[in-house]
């Protein structure tokens, strides 16, 4: 099945336009489409008419040329004619927003649909679902563009069975100004699943990062989904919820009970490099290093910082994901002091963290995350900045992206997030390297890299 | 792939949804895997005669097909020092619901470790690698990934075991034999994949691990209850 006319539909049609009630769901897809989207876009409604001075459709056949995407969002009783319409007429998929399938207690009409798009080979992402966004091409979400937060454009594929985890992720990755590619709300997935899509993303040329949000899969599904995510070249991040111990009813073995269904989960993922994200807030910290850095890194993390106790709770972070934050030799202290100012070199601690103190000044950073990003010891460099100390300029984020351009060894910043510091903070993003507005993410950063790599 | 003999001894098992413990111990010796030296009877004289050809201390544990966890009930009788004694758990043995006769076994001492499969809904057989004994599910100490496995994953999950300490050689003690034990899991899992669909979970617990040797002093395989034979 060929997914690109879903993502990149040319022509649009929406089923469900209601030339009465301006609030439903149809006519929001169908007018933000038409005032802001490049698809040709139709509204159909079996009683046809006009509608905002257009033709409203009462066929799909009568609308002239080739359709694309279809849009459905009727009553659940009608979706299995609609979409025996659309394949009749050629539409080369559909999003069934409509909710009233499998989890409303009709299994048998969700098979229905299921049973008339499998045969025919049309895919369709739903229902019950908020369907596709994608940048600047198409958005099939039932909720006015004044009330969402769209992050721009960027690199990572969000995909989530829940579609308001979705849109909450989006505001998330706004706030973090994390891009997106597209975000898919996959709803009751009867016929594209998590696996289909993964294997379309790893090919789409705009997707570096491919983010799930899962609530469980059926059954050997999750097999096909690892061994799929093995053979992607890009990172693969997945949240999953419900975690707690299954109640299971009575168990006959210890290995059943070891091996609960979220402990089972949680290993074989490590196991295929997929990187599983622990909470809401862990995903947007893995999607924004993972979407600059899609290499693997090692554990051994260099922390540098003008505030012990900056570097303190780092370190705690750090040994509660199991990383390391391996101590600089003699030899290697020796070194670098001789590359640092001469107010700071017989102050600061130059083990790890090291700690350059608030007398820092530009270049003592510059120099510092130059000579750890050399040293084989580390696989990471961490730097938490203190704007506000006096030596420090707004100049550091670009300068220190320089030195990531030339050594390649994975930089992770944390810079406070107010307006103040903005330049800092872009001199970074602007520049490839990602910023985290708590030490925390910094360091989870570090961690989404060492994930990455198999177990 | 299962001989005709494993086939013989799983479907002899398939009424009663499981292979009890002399069961599980022939299915995996045919399969190359080291298991406890024992007899299973109930002739008290037979028992004897084992016991006094391997030396005592010998364990002794009920075989029934309605007893799925034999220590609960107070089925296992471990440090059996005379004959004395063995025809002492015999009498005790012989009351309990479904008696099938005793599995009288030599004495080993070593890590326990537990080894385990299961086939899971969302990813199919998976194999389970853990700290062993009587309270797993206590220490909860596991790695567990899907199947097939190589050499170098379980390699890796030996190493990722909190007890991995215990097993290279903890405050002085001896290492236990890796190779033993790689091999012991290798020829596990070539086994499970075999077992395919017939089984819903198994697990061997516990694997008595050694110097010398990496032997399954007790399992159970739960077949699947539409497994075909």
């Amino acid at each position: 099945m060929d997914l690109l006319p879903l993502f990149k539909p040319k022509s649009m049609a929406v089923f469900g336009v209601s030339p009465v009630n301006e609030r439903h769901p149809a006519n929001i897809i169908y007018n933000k489409n038409r005032l802001q989207y490049p698809a040709q876009v139709f509204p159909v409604n079996p009683r046809g008419g006009s509608f905002q001075g257009e033709t409203l459709f009462s066929d799909i056949s009568e609308i002239p040329g080739e359709i694309d995407l279809a849009v459905i969002a009727i009553r659940a009783d009608l979706v299995p004619e609609m979409i025996t319409r659309c394949i009749e007429a050629k539409v080369k998929g559909a999003v069934v927003i409509s909710g009233g399938f499998a989890e409303a207690g009709r299994r048998d009409l969700q098979d229905r649909i299921t049973d008339i798009a499998m045969e025919a080979h049309f895919p369709f992402i739903g229902p019950n679902c908020l369907g596709i966004y994608c940048p600047s091409c198409v958005d099939t979400f039932f909720l006015a563009n004044e009330r969402i937060v769209k992050p721009g454009p960027g690199n990572i594929t969000f995909i989530s069975q829940s579609g308001g985890i979705l849109v909450d992720q989006m505001i998330k990755f706004s706030q973090e100004r994390v891009g997106l590619a597209k975000a898919v709300s996959i709803g009751n997935k009867a016929v594209i699943r998590e696996t289909d899509l993964l294997r379309f993303f790893m090919e789409d040329p705009e997707t570096e990062v491919i983010a799930f949000y899962l609530e469980g899969f059926g059954e050997n599904e999750g097999r096909e989904f690892v061994l799929a995510a093995k053979d992607c070249p890009k990172p693969v991040i997945v949240l999953k919820s419900g975690k707690s111990p299954e109640a299971g009813g009575a168990i006959s073995s210890h290995t059943a009970s070891l091996a609960g269904d979220y402990t089972t989960f949680s290993s074989v993922l490590s196991q295929f490099g997929i990187v599983e994200a622990r909470s809401h807030l862990h995903m947007v910290y893995y999607c924004e290093s993972l979407s600059r850095y899609q290499k693997p890194a090692g554990k051994n993390v260099a922390i540098v910082t003008g505030s012990g106790g900056h570097g303190v709770l780092a370190v705690d972070v750090c040994s509660n994901l199991g990383l390391s934050v391996p101590g600089l030799s003699e030899k290697a202290q020796e070194e670098l002091k001789s590359k640092l100012s001469p107010g700071v070199k017989e102050i600061a601690s130059l083990k790890n963290p090291v700690d350059l103190t608030g007398s820092v000044i530009d270049d003592d950073v510059v120099e510092t995350v130059r000579y750890l990003s050399k040293s084989p010891e580390y696989d990471s460099v961490v730097i938490l900045l203190l704007p506000y100390s006096p030596g420090i300029s707004m100049d550091l984020g670009a300068r220190l992206s320089q030195v990531y351009m030339q050594e390649g060894k994975p930089l992770l910043a944390y810079v406070p997030h107010v307006e103040k510091y903005g330049m800092l903070i872009e001199g970074f993003e602007l520049n490839g390297v990602p910023v985290s507005d708590t030490i925390e993410g910094a360091v989870f950063m570090a961690d989404a890299l060492r994930r990455h790599g198999t177990c | 792939m299962l001989t005709n003999e494993m086939k013989g001894i799983l479907s002899e098992a398939a009424p009663a949804g499981w292979l009890m413990e002399p069961q599980v111990k022939k299915l995996l010796g045919l399969a190359g895997i080291d298991v406890t030296r024992f007899i299973w009877t109930d002739d008290v004289g037979e028992a004897t005669g084992f016991a006094s050809s391997i030396g005592y201390p010998v364990v002794a544990k009920i075989v029934s097909p309605k007893v799925l966890h034999k220590s609960d009930i107070g089925g296992v009788e471990i440090g059996i020092i005379d004959n004395e004694g063995l025809t002492r758990a015999f009498e005790k043995f012989r009351s309990i619901d479904g008696f099938a006769g005793v599995l009288v076994e030599e004495t080993l001492k070593g890590m326990e470790i537990i080894a385990g499969a299961k086939m899971d809904h969302q990813f199919g057989p998976v194999l389970l690698l853990g700290t062993g004994g009587t309270a797993v599910d206590i220490y909860k100490d596991v790695a567990l990934r899907m199947m097939p496995v190589r050499q170098e994953d379980i390699r890796s999950m030996i190493a990722g075991l909190k007890a991995h300490p215990l097993l290279t050689g903890y405050r002085g003690a001896d290492p236990v034999n890796m190779e033993k034990l790689t091999d012991l899991l290798v020829r596990f899992s070539g086994l499970i994949m075999d077992l395919g669909d017939l089984i819903t979970s198994v697990d061997l617990n516990p694997v008595i691990c050694s110097p010398s040797r990496c032997v399954v002093a007790d399992g159970r395989i739960i077949l699947k209850s539409t497994a075909r034979l």
